[in-house]
């Protein structure tokens, strides 16, 4: 039933994964019910099928620029530099894509695909809001139902979020089991595909979840990482020293990373949320505190208790408060291809506000904890040194919640 | 033999299916579920089931979701359920075990050491929900060496091309999933069910139990009238729910009521046959 897999990148490439099985060293694979199991395969068929199809990929490309509106630029954000003093800081500016994150790469490939596949309704999980705002808008674009899952917890603290997601025509369920967060979000949207096999396209908005959902999902966000890998050479005619992305389930981070992988003078730094601290119960480090187990489909990094019970996560961010990863990431950190950091809710306001006030922009919460990352690095760096920060979200969802930090009443 | 396969060879001679009530290990509290545990088999339990709580139970309905909830503020562990079959297996020697549940607290066990304790405890299956064939090399080993079955599910979905895969290597019994859905949901039709097993049938010789949606005396009948065995939970767990306390404490009627009800369902389940 599986396509035996065929290297693309050479022997030696780390751009190679997933096997056959869906894995990524030990990582991934494809842990669902068998009620699912044959829809797994199905859309994994589906999926490397359009992969190969030059109309697919001419129709994607065509959506990606006349819609969504890539290629996103390059901005050296000069007066940022000059303020850290050192290395010189680029942004990938994937908070100017339609709906204003880079969820809306992946939602227009997979809604594509969804509609290859002759699926006639849309289900999606969210954290922040933003991949449920993205898979909002593209089903509102084809006509087709949208059921968009999202934890009580981050429906009360992404209010404007959820309004934008019924204006665009989706209905949104609450789901009040475990925290009320992007957890549970996932396994209601699991249990609503596993009772709607049929007719159902699950639309998973990062790069976790059963084999194809991480290869598929980091393939069509690797958009990111090829341009501004382009963009560049263009303008630097060097590659990054650098290159910087927050993680939470880990899209934009995989999507920066992957067309770097192979390129070894380039370090890679994924950023996971601290929350209150490392050292407390509160965060979502799911790298730097957790241990491999499996929940969501696939085997990787997850904040659980010493009988495999999964751990709530706690982030400021509704999109980083996630207590698993990617695994292809979680291959990444064991290899030591890319090194994990994290910042704390503190450090990411502080980061938040200080892009604001120097560059004007309102970063989201979830790239405002790369940037604290790069306010850390850029100055231990040369002042000839780059550093390629992915800029994946814009702020505007997240200003009641920092307004309440700030103690201020809007 | 296995017990699981002694118990069906002579249910066979009798000529009837088998009942196969669940319950949600530590639901709501240890001395609890250990007393329905023990009076099951008296109240007309063929084989058991025991649900091993999980944080994140992706293919249950949300009684069995509040019941795992409930088990694991009251101290649930995988090693807690393993000693409640210990416990159970000093007093029966006979009604088989099955324990149902999620990978994570079996990985976070390790899955040697848990199926050498599984079998050391008088474990006789093993469901786990979200480990399909593709990925079961991770735990069928360790469990066939040491005598437990790994009971497969098969679903509405799985078509006749992949039946033979997802069936090859299972023993004991197989677990058909009668509806696409989550458990305590909706229920499969005589007409569904008479499609189905036949298909499940064509391929293994092994007992077909069918669960999910299986809630009353009247529908167990109808299911040991296409397979061998009716598993019923959510309708159980709802029972014992209604029988708590604001607070969630089991009052003095817990035991009685969900004993009562499983031996309403023995007596659809034995007069299956004689009616159909």
């Amino acid at each position: 039933m599986n396509q035996p897999f065929i290297p693309r990148h050479g022997a030696n490439s780390l751009r190679g994964g997933p096997d056959a099985r869906g894995r990524f060293g030990g990582f991934g694979g494809r842990f669902v019910a068998e009620t699912l199991m044959p829809l797994i395969l199905e859309l994994e068929q589906a999926y490397e099928a359009a992969k190969a199809d030059p109309i697919f990929r001419a129709e994607l490309h065509a959506y990606l620029r006349d819609y969504v509106g890539r290629p996103s630029p390059l901005w050296f954000a000069e007066r940022l530099t000059r303020k850290l003093g050192g290395a010189r800081v680029f942004f990938k500016r994937d908070e100017l894509n339609h709906t204003g994150s880079h969820k809306a790469n992946n939602c227009m490939g997979q809604i594509l695909l969804a509609r290859r596949m002759r699926k006639t309704r849309i289900i999606a999980e969210t954290g922040a809001g933003q991949h449920g705002v993205a898979t909002a808008t593209v089903a509102a674009l084809f006509g087709l139902p949208c059921t968009i899952y999202m934890g009580a917890t981050d429906v009360e603290r992404q209010k404007p979020n959820v309004f934008r997601m019924k204006l665009l025509g989706a209905e949104v369920k609450p789901v009040t089991s475990g925290a009320g967060t992007l957890k549970d979000a996932m396994n209601e949207a699991l249990r609503d595909w596993v009772a709607n096999v049929r007719d159902t396209y699950y639309l998973i908005g990062t790069v976790a979840g059963p084999h194809p959902y991480p290869a598929m999902v980091r393939d069509f966000q690797s958009v990111i990482g090829e341009e501004a890998r382009d963009q560049i050479l263009e303008r630097e005619g060097r590659l990054p020293d650098a290159a910087v992305a927050c993680i939470g389930g880990g899209s934009n981070a995989m999507g920066l990373f992957h067309p770097f992988l192979d390129d070894s003078s380039v370090r890679l730094i994924g950023v996971e949320a601290a929350g209150r601290g490392l050292d407390t119960q509160e965060h979502a480090a799911s790298l730097s505190r957790g241990r491999p187990g499996v929940l969501h489909g696939n085997r990787t990094y997850l904040l659980q208790d010493a009988d495999g019970q999964i751990q709530e996560a706690h982030s400021i961010s509704a999109g980083l408060d996630y207590p698993g990863i990617g695994p292809e990431h979680a291959w990444l950190h064991e290899t030591g291809r890319v090194e994990y950091v994290a910042a704390t809710d503190e450090e990411a306001l502080a980061a938040f506000r200080l892009c604001t006030r120097t560059e004007g922009i309102i970063p989201a919460l979830e790239p405002a904890h790369a940037l604290a990352h790069v306010t850390k690095l850029a100055p231990e760096m040369g002042r000839d040194q780059i550093i390629l920060m992915n800029l994946c979200g814009r702020g505007d969802k997240d200003i009641f919640t920092v307004a309440e930090h700030l103690g201020v009443t809007m | 033999m296995s017990r699981i396969a002694a118990r069906f060879a002579a249910l066979r001679k009798e000529g009837r299916g088998a009942l196969i009530p669940f319950l949600e290990a530590w639901d709501p509290d240890a001395d609890t579920s250990r007393a329905i545990l023990h009076g099951m088999p008296a109240a007309g339990a063929d084989l058991i089931e025991i649900g091993v709580p999980f944080t994140d139970p992706m293919a249950d309905g949300p009684t069995i979701q509040a019941a795992a909830r409930r088990a694991l503020n009251s101290g649930a562990t995988l090693g807690r359920a393993l000693d409640m079959v210990r416990a159970f297996r000093a007093e029966d020697e006979t009604t088989p075990v099955i324990l149902m549940g999620y990978l994570n607290p079996i990985l976070s066990y390790s899955p040697v050491r848990f199926c050498d304790d599984a079998a050391g405890a008088g474990v006789d299956g093993l469901i786990v929900v979200d480990l399909p064939t593709e990925e079961a090399d991770l735990l069928v080993p360790h469990a066939r060496e040491r005598g437990i079955d790994i009971i497969r599910l098969v679903a509405p979905t799985t078509d006749d091309r992949r039946l033979p895969y997802v069936l090859e290597g299972s023993s004991g019994f197989v677990y058909y999933v009668s509806i696409t859905g989550i458990t305590g949901t909706n229920t499969a039709s005589g007409k569904e069910l008479a499609c189905s097993i036949p298909r499940v049938r064509r391929v293994t010789g092994l007992p077909v139990a069918i669960g999910f949606g299986v809630r009353t005396p009247a529908q167990a009948a109808e299911a040991v009238r296409h397979a061998d065995a009716a598993v019923v939970a959510s309708a159980l767990i709802d029972t014992l729910a209604a029988s708590l306390d604001a607070a969630g404490r089991a009052g003095p009627e817990t035991v009685g009521r969900v004993l009562a009800q499983v031996r309403g369902l023995a007596a659809g389940v034995r007069s299956a046959r004689q009616q159909g």
